[in-house]
């Protein structure tokens, strides 16, 4: 036979959407990552000149502990190779180990986000204390709400494998991909802002 | 025997959509809707800014300050050059023809992501309506568009506050708008078409798309910053509280440099389609106009400051940004010449099309030449913040883009109508836009030059002539507005029937019918491999090739 029925026609349309999408979205989610990236360089950009040329006025108070951040991002680069498995798993068709491996990720970001919470509180310092006070209050919780969409996202796609042939599963495993890029990119985000903001 | 009949295939899957005209007002996600979509939006916000421009030309007329008061005055130019740079020029230059034009450029059916495509148009408009209506609410932002500190900080903050979400959202916009172009160009394209075969329409918004992911994310969190400061006293750019203004100018015009190519490169792209087919003639250069533009999405990355030579700049920088902004006058003069050289000797038809490209080019270099003097540090301390940076500006992002945006409408008219839009009302539309907008902008280097400070409502009288002319200018611009406006509804109604392709031109849209189907092709979409094959002559032409110039001869 050599020419599809319409009705194969349509039905090969389908598939070859279907085939070709799930590429082109995990390259806008890259590009749209690029650009998240370059409002975290705008804020440290600001964060580095004002170190470097506005003194802090006389009486203003600015010290940071390290044992709690030095916590976090080890939670938080766990939790890159926690995710990691979870996605070798779902590819193996192995739902329920990367529920647990997703699961895992995901109390690891919830108990970043707490330990952070606890460093706000037992700072001696207000988001309007002072300009580096400031700068960093914003650049934390502009990284925290990050971290707060990637929990959520990552619960979701939990919840969306409970089956192997739920909306996530090995055969199509986009949504999880798209997790896992996002959530590495706010893992090497954090980085950046520890060395940044704790060791220099 | 028996025949097996085939069943009837089912009605594709997308009788959600409304058809007709409702489609103009809906969540459509054809690409060809959403485009239009932004153009008529556009165009709505450009009589809007216009209307406000028309104010502001009308205080103007006399030295002090009777037509409105001073608070108001500095409303109204805050809300002109908002609505201007990013509801008109930004959304038509990119949005419109972006949306219209690419998916047909890359032989693609629609664009990379559909739906986001339609979120990105669907931010316009309650941004914009959030924008205008601060001013009836609580009085609009009166910091001007660059917003700012400390003037930012010491008006009233609930104008502020408006202008801020509004800018977010149209920023937003911006941003997912280039990711889809990108992604298009870069990852749509029809199998066999290779990069350095598309439309330099495709070059420029993929430099101008790399721009907008690169710089418009760092205007976001600036302003979130700017807000801060508003809401939550804290002291960024407050040096009250030990803040730096600086460094908000320095976050700003990273962005709002870039955002100068973000309403030009598409404008060098439109031209460059505009041009070769009109003159018969191939684009002159494609591959230094490729490169060019590359250079200029580089260079225009690293030139921020020179909007900052008055801002307590140190001499290295000065003198690292002045060398790097005379530098972009090399790939924008290479753009120049290819563009000269495509008329050159070419079958020029003068259409309203060609008109208003020409009218284009000469006001274009004439606001280059002033960028590269307002470049050189000498001259720009003397000029900053006078009217001289005000008819430089207006000189390329009017005289430039809304040039090209006219020129593009009327080439593209026939396109989307199926109907010719009639040439004398053209013709007449370009004479009084060029006089006007030359009247209205040229006498404002002399203004300031001779000292007259930009932004104020009250000035020293000796410049009322001289002000009273450029009032002049604006009134005959916004004039020029009726003849365009009547030629557009009254040719949709009964202009000339255009066919196809009534400028036998080579590039994809018009190898398709007019309006075009749904999908753009009722078959397979063309592979053009050269779309700017013009004026070779009939018997050195291999049938056998598949190229553009093949597909219309053959008369498909
Ligand atoms: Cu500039």
């Amino acid at each position: 036979m050599t020419s599809l029925s319409p009705q194969d026609q349509v039905q090969e349309q389908l598939e070859h959407h279907e085939a070709e999408h799930p590429d082109h979205r995990m390259f806008g989610l890259a590009t749209f990552l690029v650009a998240d990236a370059m409002t975290f360089a705008g804020f440290f950009a600001a964060y580095l000149t004002f170190k470097a040329v506005n003194p802090l006025l006389p009486g203003a108070i600015y010290e940071l502990e390290l044992p709690l951040p030095t916590l976090n991002t080890i939670l938080l680069l766990v939790s890159s190779a926690t995710f990691h498995r979870a996605g070798v798993n779902l590819r193996k068709g192995c739902n329920e180990r990367c529920r647990a491996w997703l699961l895992g990720t995901a109390v690891l970001g919830l108990a970043f986000l707490v330990s952070q919470m606890v460093e706000y509180f037992t700072l001696p310092f207000g988001l309007a204390d002072n300009l580096y006070a400031s700068t960093f209050y914003a650049l934390t919780g502009f990284h925290g709400l990050h971290v707060t969409l990637g929990a959520l996202m990552i619960l979701i796609v939990w919840w969306q494998c409970r089956t192997p042939s739920g909306r996530v599963s090995a055969s199509n495993h986009f949504p999880l991909e798209a997790a896992e890029l996002y959530w590495h990119f706010v893992d090497g985000i954090w980085v950046i802002l520890f060395v940044i903001l704790y060791l220099i | 025997m028996t025949l097996t009949v085939p069943q009837q295939s089912p009605p594709a899957p997308q009788s959600l959509q409304p058809t007709g005209w409702l489609r103009y007002l809906s969540f459509s996600v054809d690409h060809k809707v959403i485009g239009l979509q932004y153009l008529v939006c556009g165009f709505a916000f450009y009589l809007i800014g216009g209307a406000l421009a028309g104010a502001i030309r009308t205080e103007l007329v006399s030295p002090i300050s009777d037509f409105m008061p001073r608070d108001v005055y500095n409303q109204v130019l805050t809300l002109h050059g908002t609505v201007m740079i990013f509801l008109w020029i930004v959304p038509v230059v990119n949005g419109a023809f972006g949306n219209y034009l690419i998916p047909f450029y890359v032989g693609a059916r629609d664009m990379a992501f559909p739906r986001l495509n339609a979120v990105a148009f669907w931010l316009i408009p309650p941004a914009g309506l959030l924008l205008i209506s601060s001013y009836f609410i609580t009085g609009a932002a009166q910091s001007g568009w660059t917003a700012y500190p400390p003037l930012s900080l010491t008006t009233p903050a609930s104008g502020q506050i408006i202008w801020i979400l509004s800018v977010l959202l149209l920023g937003g916009s911006s941003i997912f708008g280039g990711i889809n172009f990108i992604a298009t160009i870069l990852k749509l394209r029809r199998p066999g078409l290779k990069l350095m075969q598309l439309p330099m329409y495709c070059w420029a918004m993929l430099g101008t798309s790399i721009l907008v992911v690169l710089s418009t994310p760092v205007l976001a969190g600036t302003l979130i910053m700017l807000s801060f400061d508003i809401v939550a006293h804290t002291g960024f750019f407050n040096p009250g509280l030990g803040g730096n203004v600086v460094v908000y100018q320095h976050l700003f015009w990273f962005y709002s440099h870039p955002a100068v190519y973000i309403m030009v490169l598409p404008a060098f792209g439109l031209v460059s389609e505009i041009l070769p087919i009109h003159c018969r003639k191939p684009l002159f250069g494609y591959t230094t106009m490729v490169y060019s533009i590359m250079a200029i999405v580089v260079l225009g990355l690293v030139v921020w400051a020179h909007h900052m030579f008055t801002s307590g700049t140190p001499p290295w920088m000065r003198l690292f940004f002045t060398i790097a902004t005379a530098f972009i006058a090399v790939p924008t003069g290479i753009k120049f010449f290819n563009w000269l050289a495509t008329l050159w000797g070419g079958k020029i038809s003068l259409n309203s099309a060609v008109l208003f490209s020409c009218g284009f080019i000469v006001n274009f270099v004439l606001g280059g030449i002033t960028g590269v003097a307002l470049a050189q540090v000498p001259f720009d301390v003397h000029v900053h913040d006078t009217y001289f940076v005000v008819a430089h500006f207006h000189y390329i992002v009017y005289g430039g883009s809304v040039f090209v945006i006219f020129a593009s409408i009327y080439h593209w008219y026939p396109k989307v109508t199926g109907r010719l839009m009639n040439e004398h009302l053209g013709r007449f539309h370009f004479l009084l836009t060029f006089v006007g907008f030359n009247l209205c902008f040229a006498p404002q280097h002399w203004l300031g030059l001779n000292g007259m400070p930009r932004r104020v409502a009250e000035y020293d009288p000796q410049f009322q002539l001289i002000n009273q002319f450029s009032s002049v200018g604006a009134l005959l611009m916004a004039i020029s507005t009726l003849p365009f406006l009547w030629n557009v509804i009254a040719s949709a109604l009964q202009g000339e029937i255009a066919g196809d392709n009534p400028w036998n031109a080579l590039t994809p849209e018009w190898l398709t019918s007019s309006p075009p189907p749904v999908e753009n092709w009722k078959g397979e979409a063309p592979l053009v491999t050269n779309p700017y094959a013009y004026g070779t002559p009939e018997n050195e032409i291999d049938l056998n090739s598949v190229s553009g110039s093949d597909l219309w001869r053959n008369g498909q």
